[in-house]
């Protein structure tokens, strides 16, 4: 497992730049004070150009503002993490403080062909031209501040000066900053004009609105990783590694890779990437719902192909049925579930680890699954690939939980060797079975898998169903005592799975007393609140859960040395639940977390010394 | 090429239908129409939602997938775009396909995917004991609409049109020869095919479709369209449909001074649906009950153009594989 660590993030960089007359100072300033009002430490520092009024648009009358928010906060930071440029020349100026990875905002509306002159670039693709390595988020926003002000009777230059209303508008939503105090301080600052105040307050909402509207979302955490192995690297975040993970799955099977999905936040970069892919053979559909895109996926897969379905919560909620019939087909199935903050539409851009229930318990009847969930941006390669693997070596649908926060968070990453991962084998009906048709469409394997016949092949023709079937002969039963022996066969081969995973390996320090138990992307925070509190003298012991169900099978004999069992999850405590349920006699206690965000370290720290001095 | 017996496309299965039931009749001519097709029963998969009719797949011997209600559209689907060398069957009913699984339906349809798809429609759900369908007439007295509906149906055809089908064809359960033959044209269109089959269910809606399906005046009640053909109708063709304005008239040939000359030609292969939305919409009732391939053009099928997508970028820029796209974006070492 790699060294994945969550540094400093506590506190995030945003600098806002445009001309010295687009007032990017006042937004900046107004963020500061907004983030100082919720508590935040702030350091600020102001970039003027030289020279007082140098013509509008060059790199000459280029202004910007820096601002450092959060905890920890001592110097207005070297680097930032989300750059404001409102024109070419503020982007050209400010990109060298851009962070590898980082998001650069930008009015996309004033690069048009005399801008990008006017700022000195010599070709068409200004990113290019200066080396962006960012995330850029093109937002019209000339053209949404004049619409907003439309019919107010303002003159065109006045509209114009609103635009830095609408990056303060932006920003506060990106970092879930209260609109409303910054509207208090606009406010009091135009206390003697209020249509300018009602203008900029107007434009603040529609920034504002604008991030919520189209789910806006940037990773303010930055997930370094120790174990510099030698190597190739690239950057890569949760949802695009996840991507990755699955293809690789299908060069090692041999198999197409098959993606039927429905747009959700934050799970779409996925279909997203895979839909790039068709360079790699991968066949992504955008379906007409939840429903569809699973579906399409269950018949690619009883086609032959590598299935996979991606979604959130809401949209897990929607393929529950037909996770069953997947798991009564007994079927290769991948659902990734990007975790986000729920119920229902909750809060769409943020991380949470509530799915955990439903992915366990969702559905009717007794109906087992694989479930897992990746550690961290990398890791979600890994996961993928071993859910891919799973899934089509077991005949099981697995459910891989990520969450909004690996998803959208990055890490560099050293690109595997091809041979670093296992070929994977389709579970085929073994040729003399098949030559002697003596084969049924439910029989088993040693393991309790089922075979997979795939259609085009002559003499195993065999119909599969939600119904229940014969554990013999595969036709439609509704025998009593098949019924129970069917649900118990289909338990075990998941149960067996166990057998065809890692053991639990502890880290930390594992003579401690205490150990913390956490699952999927909480590994990093979990893993350097760990390592603070070993520096600092008080032992304690890690164990970050991949798989869950089943767990590795030396789960409770790692759990029950220890006389403290502490669960860290960001929920009210669904792995704790499900832990009791099966290992009743561990003396758990928990630390949660259901704020929509991820965990400081700080609080785990903290929570962690407040149990074990109990 | 072999030539096969429709028994080399029934399965081992005893059929659990109610006696009388007219899915045995289509069941008996889709295993005579696979037989005339000649596909081997190995490059077939029947898919199905859930429902009577639904149960189909397990009375044939190909690859077959019974699904979950409403979803055999988009199980179909996948099916057909992962594996285009398949032949792939639906079955549906009138429940299943326009109801739960309507959005499926359109989708299905909009998209052309390549799927022979089977509509039984018998107005009423079967499976759960007689409950009003999307097909069920305003007013139709059920278990679940005791004082009568109050509400419009669908007709398959004019959804199916709706959504921009390429092909559309109707037939009655007792009418062999023409199931068989849609059965056959459907196969032969490359695109989703739907195929509306008015099916009888003996014991919750007994002689729904008796109008048109009682043989004794089912020649005057029906149409039998043929493309390239004129299109007439009754026991020794005496009637003929003629354009009346914007809409269909019948005529009796020799009366009122129509010849055979005015009687309308079938184009089922014209690109406007116009005229095959006036003759889908013939309800057995002023004008005869069309029956036969109503629409058949061509289209880019979905899962062809998928297939012709990957080939294509994968020739301009394709990878030979995961690492080699990965090495060929932004990298760097470490030593």
């Amino acid at each position: 497992m790699e060294q994945n660590k969550v540094q400093f993030r506590h506190s995030i960089v945003v600098r806002f730049s445009g001309d010295s007359g687009d007032g990017m100072q006042l937004a900046g300033n107004i963020f500061s004070n907004v983030s100082a009002g919720v508590g935040d430490q702030i350091s600020t520092f102001p970039d003027y150009p030289a020279e007082v009024r140098a013509p509008q648009g060059t790199l000459g009358g280029v202004s910007g503002f820096q601002v450092h928010i959060g905890h920890g906060v001592h110097t207005p930071g070297d680097e930032c993490d989300v750059l404001v440029a409102m024109n070419p020349a503020a982007l050209k100026q400010n990109a060298r403080f851009l962070q590898r990875n980082g998001v650069a905002i930008i009015d996309i509306d004033t690069f048009r062909k005399q801008d990008l002159l006017k700022a000195e670039y010599t070709t068409d693709d200004p990113y290019t031209e200066i080396g962006l390595k960012a995330q850029v988020v093109e937002v019209p926003i000339t053209s949404m501040v004049k619409a907003a002000l439309d019919g107010r009777g303002m003159d065109p230059k006045s509209v114009l000066k609103c635009r830095n209303m609408f990056a303060l508008g932006l920003v506060c939503w990106l970092f879930n900053m209260p609109v409303e105090q910054a509207l208090t301080f606009l406010k009091h600052k135009f206390a003697r004009k209020p249509e300018v105040y009602e203008a900029n307050a107007i434009v603040v909402r529609g920034g504002y609105d604008y991030g919520h509207n189209i789910h806006a979302t940037v990773s303010t955490y930055r997930i370094k990783t120790d174990d510099v192995r030698p190597g190739t690297y690239t950057d890569v975040n949760g949802n695009t590694a996840t991507a990755w993970g699955l293809i690789m799955a299908s060069e090692k099977s041999g198999l197409t890779l098959f993606l039927g999905s429905y747009p959700i936040t934050p799970a779409t970069d996925i279909l997203h990437e895979l839909a790039k892919r068709r360079d790699l053979g991968v066949k992504a559909c955008q379906m007409e719902d939840e429903i569809g895109g699973i579906c399409a996926a269950i018949g690619a897969s009883f086609a032959g192909n590598l299935a996979v379905t991606s979604t959130s919560g809401p949209g897990l909620a929607l393929k529950s049925e037909a996770l069953g019939l997947a798991v009564m087909a007994e079927l290769p199935l991948v659902l990734i579930d990007v975790q986000r903050g729920g119920p229902s539409t909750g809060l769409p851009t943020k991380t949470e680890q509530t799915d955990l229930q439903q992915a366990l318990y969702g559905r009717s009847g007794e109906c087992p699954l694989v479930v897992m969930a990746a550690l961290s941006p990398t890791d979600c390669f890994h996961s993928a690939f071993e859910a891919a693997r799973i899934a089509v070596e077991h005949m099981t649908p697995v459910i891989l939980l990520t969450d909004a926060f690996i998803a959208n968070g990055s890490s560099a990453w050293r690109i595997p060797d091809e041979d670093e991962y296992p070929a994977i084998h389709p579970n085929r009906v073994p040729d003399d079975v098949a030559a002697n048709g003596s084969w049924h469409a439910y029989d088993r394997d040693e393991r309790g898998v089922r075979y997979w016949a795939v259609p085009g092949t002559p003499g195993l023709q065999h119909r599969v169903g939600g119904l229940e079937k014969d554990y013999t002969t595969g036709a439609l039963s509704n025998n009593p005592n098949n019924h129970e022996h069917m649900v118990r066969a289909r338990q075990q081969k998941v149960d067996n799975v166990a057998l065809d995973i890692p053991e639990l390996e502890v880290k930390g320090n594992p003579d401690a007393d205490t150990i913390i138990v956490g699952w999927g992307g909480t590994y990093g925070h979990i893993y350097t609140a760990v390592e603070q509190l070993n520096a600092a003298g008080h032992p304690i012991a890690m164990a970050q859960l991949r798989y869950i169900n089943p767990l590795p099978r030396n789960t409770r004999e790692v759990l029950s040395r220890y006389k403290r069992v502490i669960v860290a999850e960001l929920n009210s405590g669904q792995l704790a639940r499900y832990l009791r349920s099966l290992m009743p006699e561990l003396p758990i206690s928990q630390i949660n977390k259901v704020q929509g965000q991820p965990f400081l370290v700080a609080e785990l720290v903290d929570g962690i010394m407040a149990t074990t001095n109990n | 090429m072999t030539s096969y017996q429709p028994k080399e496309y029934k399965s081992d299965q005893t059929v659990r239908w109610c006696p009388g039931c007219g899915d045995h009749a289509v069941l008996t001519v889709l295993h005579k129409a696979m037989a005339q097709i000649g596909v081997p029963p190995e490059q077939i998969a029947v898919i199905s939602g859930i429902g009577c009719s639904s149960r189909l797949p397990y009375y044939m011997n190909t690859y077959g997938f019974h699904t979950i209600h409403g979803r055999g559209g988009a199980v179909a689907t996948g099916v057909k775009t992962a594996r285009p060398d398949l032949t792939v069957w639906q079955v549906a009913g009138d429940g299943d396909c326009l109801a739960i699984g309507g959005n499926h339906f359109i989708h299905e349809v909009r998209r052309n995917v390549d799927v022979n798809l089977l509509l039984l429609n018998n107005k009423i759900y079967g499976l759960t004991k007689g409950q009003y369908s999307p097909t069920s007439a305003r007013g139709f007295v059920s278990k679940s609409s005791p004082y009568g509906t109050t509400e419009d149906p669908f007709v398959p055809a004019e959804l199916t049109f709706g959504a921009r089908g390429t092909f559309f064809a109707r037939s009655i359960d007792v009418v062999l020869d023409v199931s068989q033959e849609v059965m056959a044209a459907a196969y032969n269109h490359k695109g989703c095919s739907v195929v509306e089959i008015l099916q009888n269910c003996m014991i919750f809606n007994n002689g729904i479709h008796n109008r048109v399906s009682d043989r004794a005046t089912r020649a005057e009640r029906t149409i039998h369209l043929v493309h390239g053909q004129k299109m007439l109708f009754g026991k020794d063709n005496e009637f003929g449909l003629v354009q009346d304005g914007f809409g269909l008239k019948a005529v009796t040939i020799g009366e009122d001074g129509y010849t055979l000359d005015d009687v309308l030609v079938h184009d089922a292969h014209c690109q406007s649906n116009f005229l095959h939305q006036q003759l889908a919409m013939m309800d057995g009732d002023t004008l005869p009950l069309a029956i036969g391939v109503i629409r058949d053009v061509e289209a880019p099928t979905y899962e062809t153009d998928v297939a012709a997508q990957v080939e294509d970028v994968k020739q301009k820029h394709g990878f030979h594989s995961l690492r080699e796209m990965i090495l060929a974006g932004d990298t760097w070492q470490v030593k």
